[in-house]
């Protein structure tokens, strides 16, 4: 009950990063990111490249696990629970964090398994074509693909591939879903179709979205965090946040000057 | 009609000459490029046509259900070489493929770019320049002198190491060659490791891992030294072994059968062509195009599922 009086006063979060270091090796990609993600909204990582955006958004669903150096200190918390510590399955964590990716990878099988492939993973039991319809059609794919469930999800065009993977991800009915610069291979009227598709997915799912197309941020997003990156004397570049804000701030009023410099475009 | 805002200038001379040192180079080139390439087909279209040409004349239905007759007598065929063929070389595909498959993919998914993998790789290599002729003994050593006998069973086993490389190389490769992307919509989407690589990553490498395969299945099949004294030869069909429909007996086969000396079409071939006999140099002509025609098939049937999927 509790949570609920404060829910209704507060915004819950569902990430919460404290002090995060992250290190390929001895190397300091990401330094001291401190930043809390709210629900139900979408939250937009925007800067130049080689900032790390797409660094700390794999720190989410821990795919950054996979590269053999990589190591963080500091504290990332999804809801209450720690995603770092040791009890924690990165395998458990996947499944309530859904991924998004820059290049659009769906499998190499049909549609219909496309979709169908992280519930079966998942041991779902139900009416599986129903599943799959409905996760086409929150991904606004239903009517472009009903007639062909069984057609290779690899023969798509870019924009409907990326939508399946839209669809994929939301089958397994996850709590975020993280995307990594899910429009830079698209085509404008797809990426206005998946930007269209951001606004009714965040009514049931929290979204981070990693973008380098900023009037993509400004349209779509709640709130904005601009990442930069500074060389030091080796020459080794290390990303931080300049500023996290509601995404009308970053945009209209920034309190610092790189913001203001690269939100109009002056660098990056 | 061109707009009068624009005008051309005169081209630069870009005219051909056939009597420049570079176009004449070029030419030359060419034909030599060309005269090695039919010089390398030579052989091939010898030993093809040449195998035709001295085999067609004996080729018969029988010859491939008959056993081989006695030394100076009329007829016979090599029944029994074939059947000894194809289960050593099944024996060899059993042993082989799931060790090569599940070494490769312990290779490529599970410890990629470890110092162990790199081991196992080279010593893959190491494996796959051995002398087939010591792959042989060592198959006697072990298998022939310990159970007391030659079989097609030890022929089986050595033809599996001569196998091993071939299958962990193309394979390792085909899974490698599968896109990282596949792997990361998967773990992103919550499957292990595990379920990944059998899932996605194995089924998108088939194909390759199929040809690689069959291109080991197919030079196995051909393969002499390995079997002459492992599966070593027999006159006579081992027991349960038969092309006619009364006497086979599968079970007695792979209970008895394949422990028996087993004669293989390579080995038939070697005794055969090498005797005084005019109608065993025959047989061994016909079953040297059988062999060819064998290993043909086997690799155009590789292809052929391959592109059908």
């Amino acid at each position: 009950m509790t949570s609920n009086l404060q829910s209704a006063r507060k915004t819950e979060t569902i990430f919460r990063t404290e002090n995060l270091n992250i290190y390929y090796g001895s190397f300091l990609a990401v330094r001291d990111v401190s930043i809390e993600i709210p629900k139900n909204q979408i939250t937009a990582f925007i800067g130049p490249s080689g900032c790390g955006k797409s660094t700390v958004l794999r720190c989410f669903n821990r795919l950054n696990d996979l590269i053999k150096s990589f190591h963080i200190d500091g504290k990332i918390f999804y809801h209450s629970a720690d995603l770092y510590a040791e009890d924690i399955d990165p395998v458990e964590v996947r499944r309530q964090i859904g991924m998004v990716f820059q290049k659009p990878n769906p499998f190499p099988k049909t549609i219909y398994d496309n979709i169908a492939f992280g519930p079966r993973l998942l041991g779902f039991k139900g009416d599986m074509d129903e599943l799959v319809e409905r996760s086409l059609k929150q991904a606004a794919l239903w009517d472009d693909v009903k007639d062909k469930l069984k057609a290779l999800g690899t023969d798509l065009s870019g924009g409907q591939q990326q939508r399946l993977c839209i669809a994929r991800a939301v089958a397994v009915q996850p709590d975020v879903i993280l995307m990594d610069e899910p429009c830079s291979a698209l085509d404008p009227i797809s990426t206005l179709k998946v930007e269209d598709l951001l606004q009714e997915l965040k009514e049931n799912y929290t979204i981070v979205i990693v973008t380098h197309n900023m009037q993509q941020a400004s349209r779509s997003a709640d709130r904005t965090a601009f990442f930069n990156v500074v060389a030091n004397e080796k020459g080794q570049r290390t990303g931080y946040i300049e500023e996290y804000d509601r995404t009308e701030v970053i945009f209209q009023a920034p309190t610092k000057k790189t913001t203001q410099d690269y939100v109009s475009g002056r660098f990056g | 009609m061109s707009s009068p805002e624009f005008v051309s200038s005169p081209a630069p001379n870009m005219k051909r000459s056939s009597s420049s040192p570079r176009t004449l180079f070029s030419t030359i080139m060419t034909g030599v490029a060309f005269a090695c390439a039919a010089l390398a087909l030579i052989p091939l279209v010898a030993v093809l046509s040449y195998v035709l040409v001295n085999g067609i004349s004996r080729l018969s239905p029988t010859v491939f259900v008959d056993l081989p007759s006695a030394p100076g007598l009329p007829g016979g065929g090599f029944g029994n070489a074939l059947i000894g063929t194809i289960a050593t070389v099944a024996i060899a595909a059993a042993i082989s493929i799931p060790f090569g498959v599940m070494a490769s993919i312990f290779l490529s998914e599970f410890y990629r770019d470890t110092n162990l993998a790199e081991a196992i790789n080279f010593l893959t290599n190491v494996l796959s320049g051995v002398p087939s002729i010591v792959v042989g003994a060592f198959a006697y050593a072990v298998v022939v002198l310990s159970t007391g006998k030659f079989s097609a069973v030890a022929g089986g086993i050595a033809l599996a190491v001569l196998m091993l490389p071939t299958i962990v190389r193309t394979a390792t490769e085909a899974l490698e060659a599968v896109p990282r992307d596949y792997r990361q919509a998967a773990i992103g989407l919550g499957a292990t490791r595990i379920q990944t690589t059998l899932q996605i990553v194995l089924p998108a490498a088939i194909p390759s891992i199929i040809t690689g395969v069959m291109l080991a299945v197919a030079r196995a099949a051909g393969e002499t030294a390995p079997v002459l004294f492992t599966a070593s030869f027999n006159r006579f069909w081992n027991s349960g072994a038969s092309l006619d429909p009364i006497n086979l007996n599968p079970v007695t086969y792979l209970t008895q059968g394949i422990w028996e000396p087993t004669a293989t079409m390579s080995r038939l071939v070697f005794d055969f062509a090498t005797a005084p006999y005019k109608n065993q140099q025959e047989l061994a002509w016909v079953g040297s195009l059988v062999l060819v025609a064998l290993v043909l098939v086997t690799s155009v049937a590789s292809r052929w599922i391959v592109r059908k999927r």
